[in-house]
């Protein structure tokens, strides 16, 4: 095997494309090391991506946050602005495993990663995040609800790598929020998760949502009809109650020991309008 | 082929050498000889090799020998001051916070880490950051008010 580390996202595509055999990318390596080390795979070239400057920082730029690839869910913890302007976007890397897994693993890498249960993409989709993907043809900017086709499989063509995140600029009343079921209160796999993002208008009256669900469908997956029932009015019963419904009419999950196809429907609901009551009230809602 | 790797382990320099797909964790026990870096599990989970890599707590099974060119990394040989143990060490034994002792490494860094970032943390924020590190003996309780009372003695020094 050959382990590279190249300083430039060119030399990084350029290996990622003349490279023969199995190439993988390494970002924190808290995917990717445990599948070489149950034998699942074995690359012949390792791209190591952490040493390309552009990658390495968290930027606040004129039209939100870039986030690069390389940086650690610990890193994003740390930033004061990030977490204040994207609240959910940060629980939701940060509930990533533990202390020492957050010190290595990235939103970029859990996002090519493509679990259906990834934590940090619902809240990334509800942000309205784009990864900035760069290839061998230039720059393309995917929506992250785009980026993931199936369990473990992403958009990227040969030769592509994503080189960053970038979030939105927070508008004045909008926040987000991310909550997660898992049985038990720390270290696990999301069973089903929902990731809400809400603007406001004056009155507390939301002027756009964006709802997204994890764990319950081959990807995560946005919620277009939240939009079209939270917004125009302000966070009530009734809404809270349709909200649910199309959240949960939305679900098509697996069946298995940690959660029932029934059981993650019904929960998909019930966290949306939960994270839903969060969002509102971090935005300057009264409920 | 084989990496040639420089890097600073607990403020001395070393140069070692190890196979590109070798693992922090094996470079460190095998080619450094630090072998109070544990393997436990080997896939991040149990936190018996944690160190520390420029400052960030990591599990080092998770890492490749070659990533540690010019980083700075710190283990449990580099907690004591000569003789002298760290406030840490002093109250694992003390507490009895140690059974068979393979699991300490590990959560004497991670303990570390925490109290650099948190040097007054309570009792649940102890038990949430060291929540990435597994012991089979002694069931947490004497861990954790043993970090709590090093805590509370690095505190007043």
């Amino acid at each position: 095997m050959q382990y590279l580390a190249p300083e430039k996202t060119a030399d990084a595509v350029k290996l990622l494309a003349k490279s023969k055999g199995q190439v993988h990318l390494l970002a924190g390596g808290s995917d990717l090391l445990v599948r070489m080390k149950g034998g699942y795979i074995e690359p012949d070239v390792i791209i190591d991506i952490k040493r390309i400057k552009p990658m390495q920082d968290i930027k606040k730029t004129a039209t939100g946050f870039n986030i690069g690839a390389a940086v650690s869910c610990a890193q994003m913890g740390d930033h004061k602005a990030l977490r204040r302007a994207w609240p959910g976007v940060v629980e939701a890397a940060n509930l990533i495993g533990s202390d020492q897994i957050q010190g290595r693993c990235t939103v970029a890498g859990n996002l090519c990663n493509a679990s259906p249960a990834a934590d940090s993409v619902p809240a990334l989709i509800a942000a309205k995040a784009v990864a900035i993907v760069k290839g061998p043809k230039g720059t393309r900017r995917v929506p992250v609800e785009n980026f993931a086709t199936a369990p473990g499989k992403t958009c990227l063509k040969k030769g592509e790598i994503v080189e960053s995140i970038q979030l939105p600029k927070r508008a004045a009343k909008m926040a987000d929020a991310y909550l997660r079921f898992i049985p038990r209160t720390e270290m696990d796999i999301a069973v089903v998760s929902a990731a809400v993002n809400l603007t406001l208008g004056p009155r507390g009256v939301i002027t756009a949502a964006r709802v997204a669900l994890g764990a319950v469908a081959p990807t995560a997956i946005l919620i277009p009809e939240a939009n079209k029932i939270l917004k125009g009015d302000k966070l009530t019963e009734e809404s809270l109650e349709s909200l649910a419904e199309v959240c949960s009419a939305a679900c098509k999950p697996i069946n298995d020991k940690r959660g029932t196809i029934d059981f993650r429907t019904h929960v998909a609901g019930v966290l949306a309008t939960r994270a839903a009551r969060l969002a509102y009230t971090r935005a300057g809602g009264k409920l | 082929m084989s990496v040639l790797v420089n890097s600073t382990i607990n403020g001395d320099q070393y140069e070692f050498v190890c196979e590109p797909d070798e693992t922090l964790l094996d470079a460190l026990r095998d080619r450094v000889g630090m072998t109070g870096v544990k393997e436990g599990c080997g896939t991040g989970d149990c936190g018996a090799c944690s160190i520390t890599l420029d400052g960030a707590l990591v599990c080092s099974c998770l890492v490749l020998g070659a990533e540690a060119e010019g980083r700075k990394i710190e283990t449990v040989e580099g907690m004591s001051d000569g003789d002298k143990l760290h406030p840490l060490q002093t109250k694992f034994l003390e507490h009895a916070a140690l059974q068979c002792g393979v699991c300490t490494p590990g959560f004497l860094i991670a303990a570390k880490a925490l109290l650099e970032k948190n040097p007054d943390p309570s009792e649940e924020q102890v038990r949430y950051a060291l929540a990435g590190n597994l012991c089979r003996c002694t069931g947490y309780d004497k861990i954790v008010r043993a970090v709590l009372a090093a805590a509370k003695q690095m505190r007043k020094a």
